[in-house]
């Protein structure tokens, strides 16, 4: 059967290059960073490699490079990091509706322990007003976290105008980029931002590892303790195969940056044709232009995203209602809500998510399987069938 | 020749641990969150290295959760034992000899409020029982021992431990970072009465960025990392799989090797330990005796030469050992866990820690007592001119 992965904002698969480099860590230069004979001289070397790679993807110097455990592990040390270190300066959080769980549940969190939350909405394309940021801003605002790309559907915030404003206000400003890093051309000084995620395992690095850049003068009360790796910043013994992988990930999204996009936009847009041209009454979610290149977002109207997906998985396509975290709930998409998506809309949604493999072949034998899925399902369908009669 | 006897701070990851993840990146890449075929294999390889740890450690599957390595497990199990519990007391108890991330989290906790007691050791670095009893307060909530040393390999009396804290409801928990007991030390949960128990893969053969922490079942913490549903709601984030899928195969051949590579690392260290004091003058035991003691760790302390330059000397002749635990070690000169022992701060600068694998040789240790009888002559030359 033929397989085609269209789920790439869940995650991506691993690049042989990627692959040989983590190897090479754990069978040959395989000691702890933190040893001070050869064994640990050589895999500190690699670390501070992949820093290197790091800081060039994103336009950081290699010391602004922090590496955690993953997207999730940036996202709460910037967030709780931030709100520990400046607790006594305010009590004040921004953030959107539509953030990634690793951003909206941390918030959640400090709002127990007594911190301000306010959550900004979006208008019908998920697009943060950089004027409401202006707005909500106050004196005791200690934190601004908007995502640099929604990693439901692909919506581009307007990053860089709200790190002026939260610059001009003296408020600290986090974006998690997680979706975005690889995709768009991402500059922490372009962007203007102070503290910025990212995962490996969404530009075809390991899963376990990512980033919290922090700009320099940025200080947090870090979430691990014991041991100067770091910068004591974050403790743990550096979990050199994964972070050699990132290196060469970041590496690689770099040199390919161009043909990468170009790719993805080409082939995107070609299974969105594919599939209208197959399937009636389907609408687009999200921005029409400003959005990821490889993202997807549809609502087939009148029938259940699951079944689809379900279906999809039949015919060897993977793709996904929501994010993957929250795959397993049956809540419609908290991000299409927050659009003001109604309920049985938000329902039949889907995302689909390209990379560098998907081919124009795929995309063809996806419409087609698409549009023969929608068919079978909208025949036992009633509303469908209200609605043709 | 190339004799790596540094083991304690970090291992060779085997050549079947790195094939197995090296399958699990490029051909079962999935999310294992993903409700598709890719994801549901992903998170079939989670669910059967969770199988092999909680085979390792005598629990229910769902009593492991995976981390990203020893520092995380220590941390959550503390913190989130605190934040689970600062309602009921803010006494903690710890040891003096514990690894820094235990020891810099009860000092954070300290910031916030919390009251800790570090108990003393005694100079084999081991814990009396009837001191944690004389700590205990109505308000202790947790109690974190670890169960080996990592720089002088004493074990600590965890069953007596345990023991003390009773059988109440309000009972403090016993927290143990068991990251040096696994695959040396039988760690099964019931045995230990361990409520949490944390380890790390990459001192077993295993990749480093994984660990994991046993969170016994009724045990409620509060989670360090907040965003998704992972791991029972206690970590979130997109699991690591392949260093999972590693960490998995690791602890299971660990475990399988353990009672006879315990035996083994016995062994070579007693006999390493009997050398030395016989064959370098002036060479003293930090610690256990070698017959006592975790199998792997052998800490010695030389006559008058620095540890740094002993470590330096042997190094170029092949031999890795290390003064101290790897975290510390680019920081203070001065182990916190030699001082605990009683030892003055020349004695300590003047220690070497040789720790062993279950794929250390008899020549391997021949040839490091070799250089190390060489070094301490030469070194000591060079000193009295």
């Amino acid at each position: 059967m033929r397989r085609v992965y269209l789920d790439h904002a869940a995650t991506t698969p691993v690049h042989p290059e990627v692959v040989e480099v983590m190897r090479h860590y754990m069978l040959q230069d395989w000691g702890n960073p933190s040893s001070i004979h050869s064994f640990g001289r050589e895999a500190r070397a690699g670390v501070d490699e992949a820093r290197a790679k790091v800081a060039a993807l994103i336009g950081a110097d290699p010391e602004e490079i922090v590496f955690t455990g993953g997207g999730t592990e940036a996202d709460n040390m910037a967030i709780k990091g931030t709100a520990w270190e400046l607790r006594n300066k305010g009590d004040h959080i921004i953030t959107s509706a539509v953030e990634h769980h690793a951003v909206l549940h941390t918030v959640e969190w400090l709002e127990k322990q007594g911190f301000r939350a306010t959550y900004l909405p979006v208008d019908e394309y998920g697009m943060v007003d950089p004027g409401d940021v202006e707005r909500a801003i106050t004196s005791s605002t200690i934190l601004v976290s908007i995502m640099a790309a929604n990693n439901e559907v692909g919506t581009v915030q307007p990053v860089a105008e709200i790190a002026r404003i939260c610059r001009e206000k003296g408020v600290r400003f986090h974006t998690d980029a997680v979706q975005a890093v690889g995709q768009l051309p991402i500059d922490v000084h372009a962007l203007g931002v102070d503290l910025l995620s990212l995962s490996a395992h969404k530009i075809y690095g390991p899963k376990g590892v990512g980033v919290l850049y922090v700009r320099r003068g940025v200080r947090l009360t870090p979430l691990l303790h014991g041991g100067a790796h770091e910068r004591k910043r974050r403790a743990g013994t550096e979990g050199v195969p994964g972070i050699v992988g990132l290196g060469k990930a970041a590496e690689l999204a770099r040199l390919q940056f161009d043909q990468r996009v170009e790719h993805y936009r080409r082939v995107r847009d070609l299974l969105w044709e594919r599939i209208r041209e197959r399937v009636p009454e389907v609408r687009l979610n999200g921005h029409p232009t400003e959005r990821l290149p490889n993202n997807l977002n549809l609502s087939v109207l009148y029938v259940e995203g699951e079944s689809m997906l379900l279906n999809l998985d039949m015919k060897g396509i993977a793709a996904s209602s929501g994010s993957a975290c929250t795959s397993g709930s049956l809540e419609p998409s908290h991000v299409l809500l927050a659009m003001g998506i109604p309920h049985e809309v938000a329902h039949g949604s889907l995302r689909m998510t390209v990379g560098v493999s998907t081919t124009e072949e795929d995309t063809a034998y996806v419409g087609e399987s698409l549009g023969e899925i929608v068919d079978r399902l909208r025949a036992m369908s009633p509303l469908w069938n209200a609605r043709v009669r | 020749m190339e004799v790596y006897l540094d083991n304690a701070a970090t291992t060779r990851v085997l050549p079947e641990v790195a094939e197995a993840m090296r399958e699990a990146m490029l051909d079962k890449y999935g999310n294992p969150s993903s409700l598709h075929r890719l994801g549901l294999e992903a998170e079939k390889l989670t669910a059967a290295a969770r199988g092999r740890l909680a085979a390792v450690l005598g629990c229910a599957p769902e009593e492991v959760i995976f981390t990203s390595g020893g520092t995380e497990a220590n941390a959550l199990a503390i913190r989130g034992a605190a934040w689970a519990r600062h309602g009921e007391g803010r006494h903690l108890i710890t040891t003096r000899t514990e690894h820094p991330s235990v020891l810099e989290t009860c000092r954070m906790l300290q910031q916030e409020g919390w009251e800790v007691t570090y108990l003393e050791v005694d100079s084999t670095g081991t814990l009396d029982p009837a001191q944690l009893e004389r700590a205990l307060r109505p308000t202790t909530v947790l109690v974190s021992v670890h169960y080996v040393n990592n720089e002088v390999g004493a074990i600590q009396p965890i069953t007596a431990i345990r023991g003390i804290l009773g059988t109440g409801k309000r009972r403090p928990w016993l927290h143990v970072d068991a990251v040096q007991a696994l695959g040396k030390l039988p760690v099964r949960v019931s045995d230990l009465g361990a409520d949490l128990l944390s380890l790390s893969a990459h001192k077993i053969h295993g990749p480093k960025g994984v660990g994991a922490l046993y969170a016994r079942r009724g045990i409620r913490l509060r989670p360090l990392l907040a965003g998704g549903e992972q791991e029972f709601g206690l970590r979130a984030g997109t699991e690591n799989v392949p260093g999972i899928v590693g960490f998995g195969l690791a602890a299971h051949l660990a475990e399988e090797a353990r009672p006879l590579a315990a035996e083994h690392m016995r062994q070579l260290k007693v006999e390493m330990g009997a050398r030395l004091l016989t064959e370098v003058p002036g060479c003293r035991i930090n610690g256990p005796p070698p017959e006592q003691g975790a199998p792997h760790i052998l800490n010695v302390r030389l006559p008058a030469i620095r540890g740094e330059t002993m470590v330096h000397y042997l190094e170029e002749r092949g031999v890795y050992v290390s003064t101290t635990s790897a975290c510390a070690s680019r920081r203070h000169p001065v182990s916190h866990v030699l001082v605990a022992l009683g030892l003055g701060e020349e004695e300590a600068a003047s220690s070497l820690r040789i720790s062993l694998s279950r794929l250390t040789t008899r020549e391997e240790i021949a040839f490091a007592l070799t250089h190390i009888r060489e070094g301490v002559a030469e070194l000591g030359r060079i000193r009295m001119r």
